[in-house]
């Protein structure tokens, strides 16, 4: 549990540094898991290069999905495009730093879902697991 | 006075607890309305056909076959029992709850229903009694109607009264709600159906595992369960009918075992049961199930009841302590052993793991009863759930890892 739980996930569940709405935004993206009723929205800006300068999340759910969005917020500042959209899971898990089952890793990889789903400007009916395998 | 059961001597029968979560926890296990754990007894049972009896059954002459068409009818007899059905031909096994409502909707559904009628749900029921019927009623545009739920989170009567008005033809409910642990009227239930004429079907999924249930003393229509909820295996479950419907109603799925005959281009479907169980059944499942149903009834379930409502009153009383904490569900007289609850500002997942963490294994989410969680205002609960082997130790070692919880978001 202590795995878990450990400091930096509390602590970026309850005092997240990337909460926000970006408007204007060069990429929007919203998405739920349908498990739990769990809601990221993600907004991002990008310069003329397509390198990420500003990026927010909104939503509520448990804080593994929450702290993993906070955290992959952070980690896409200065990320070109390309580099946002080759993200795979096995990111976020290093970002989170803990091992987790199969149902947690959907809670932890919900913001990745919505952040490449914008990236690639789907359509919330485009949107699958693959996009994070 | 109900006979009674010392839980410490039966939790013996089940080897699960004999093992430990993570660092050195002792198993708590709350999610018996999932799954229920597994007796030695059932376990065995299954173990034994694999061992020495097992064959395919209704057609060999060998003696394997032989035995094992004995076993597999005697499970069906054991069932018929636990529910006091007329005769054991009136029990249908199936995979579980879930098709066996689909059956009913299938056969029964499409051969009697027709566009503009009328069915009757309740807001509490599992996806498993709401989807089938907005499948069939999007197929034969039905009109379906929902009984809600009280604000003492009780089955509406008055509201149900009304609804009988516009002359149902089927009324489809459920025994036991497995989020808010409410009891319905069955008896009431069906004895107003039967007066406007419609047919009833119980979805007995958490109540036979929990409660006393006679198809007859309540004059069911349809009766419908899973083995697993109640001490019995996965794979398989239970329809049970009354004979004079299962004989009126056309066979689900075609193939071997339910056909009398068959040529090229045409068959004879076969008597019931057997009509409604087409291919290779889950035998060793089946006599688990029978095992189970045995085991069950060895205890009483009159006994079964009266150690879940005890365990249901205490853990209101406990939960109730607990600040910034709402259970949904009706007081403890009308109530199984189901608490649902949310936490201000926690999410269940959370809750959960870190529960887990303690050893307690309970459930997080809608518990495939999303309308309902809707209509309480909630997406999510958690839900802590009690069966026979459960104690009052249990229940108070859920109260501490609450706290445990606040203590680490708090």
């Amino acid at each position: 549990m202590d795995d878990l739980y450990r400091q930096l996930i509390i602590e970026r569940y309850k005092t997240p540094h990337y909460r926000g709405h970006l408007d204007p935004h060069d990429i929007f993206f919203e998405d739920d898991n349908p498990v739990c009723g769990d809601h990221i929205e993600i907004t991002v800006r990008m310069d003329d290069a397509d390198v990420v300068t500003e990026a927010a999340f909104d939503g509520h759910g448990c804080s593994i999905s929450q702290a993993a969005a906070d955290l992959l917020i952070e980690y896409i500042h200065g990320k070109k495009l390309d580099e946002v959209k080759a993200l795979t899971k096995d990111d976020v898990v290093d970002l989170l730093g803990i091992d987790l089952g199969p149902v947690r890793l959907k809670c932890a990889l919900l913001s990745l879902k919505v952040l490449k789903a914008g990236a690639y400007g789907l359509s919330v009916d485009e949107v699958s697991d693959e996009l994070v395998e | 006075m109900t006979t009674t059961f010392d839980v410490n001597v039966l939790r013996a029968d089940f080897p699960i607890f004999d093992r430990e979560i993570g660092d050195a926890k002792k198993l708590i296990y709350l999610d018996s309305t999932a799954t229920a754990q597994k007796p030695t007894a059932v376990i065995e049972a299954m173990n034994e056909y694999y061992r020495r009896s097992n064959a395919n059954i209704h057609r060999g002459v060998h003696t394997l076959a032989e035995e094992s068409t004995a076993m597999y009818e005697k499970a069906r007899e054991q069932v018929a029992s636990l529910i006091n059905a007329a005769s054991p031909r009136e029990v249908i096994f199936t995979r579980n709850t879930t098709e066996s409502i689909n059956l009913i909707a299938y056969t029964w559904g499409r051969e009697n229903l027709d566009s503009g009628d009328v069915v009757i749900l309740t807001e509490m029921e599992h996806h498993s009694n709401l989807v089938p019927w907005q499948m069939l009623a999007e197929e034969l545009d039905l009109v379906l109607e929902f009984v809600p739920v009280t604000d003492d989170y009780l089955f509406d009567m008055d509201a149900y009264k009304k609804l009988l008005l516009l002359e149902p033809k089927l009324v489809s409910f459920t025994q036991m709600s497995n989020v808010l642990g409410t009891i319905t009227p069955a008896k009431e239930i069906i004895q107003l159906a039967h007066e406007v004429g419609a047919i009833t079907l119980v979805d007995g999924a958490q109540s036979v595992p929990h409660l006393p249930v006679d198809v007859q003393d309540l004059d069911a229509d349809f009766l419908v369960f899973s083995a697993h909820k109640m001490l019995g295996p996965t794979g398989i479950g239970a329809l049970y009918g009354k004979m004079d419907l299962l004989n009126a109603m056309p066979p689900f799925l075609g193939g071997g075992d339910m056909i009398k005959t068959v040529h090229l281009r045409s068959f004879v479907p076969n008597q019931v049961p057997y009509k409604f169980e087409a291919g290779t059944p889950a035998i060793a499942e089946a006599i688990g199930f029978g095992a189970a149903a045995e085991y069950l009834q060895n205890i009483g379930m009159d006994a079964v009841e009266a150690h879940e409502h005890d365990i249901a009153e205490y853990v209101l009383e406990r939960l109730e302590e607990v600040p910034g904490i709402t259970v949904f569900g009706p007081s403890a007289e009308n109530k199984g052993g189901v608490a649902s609850f949310v936490m201000d500002g926690l999410h269940p997942h959370d809750i959960a793991q870190i529960l887990d963490g303690e050893g307690i294994a309970v459930r997080a989410g809608h518990h495939c009863a999303q309308p309902l969680h809707e209509s309480c205002g909630v997406k999510a609960t958690t839900r802590a759930s009690f069966y026979i082997y459960n104690t009052k130790e249990e229940v108070d070692a859920l109260v501490e890892g609450i706290y445990k919880v606040k203590e680490i978001f708090g």
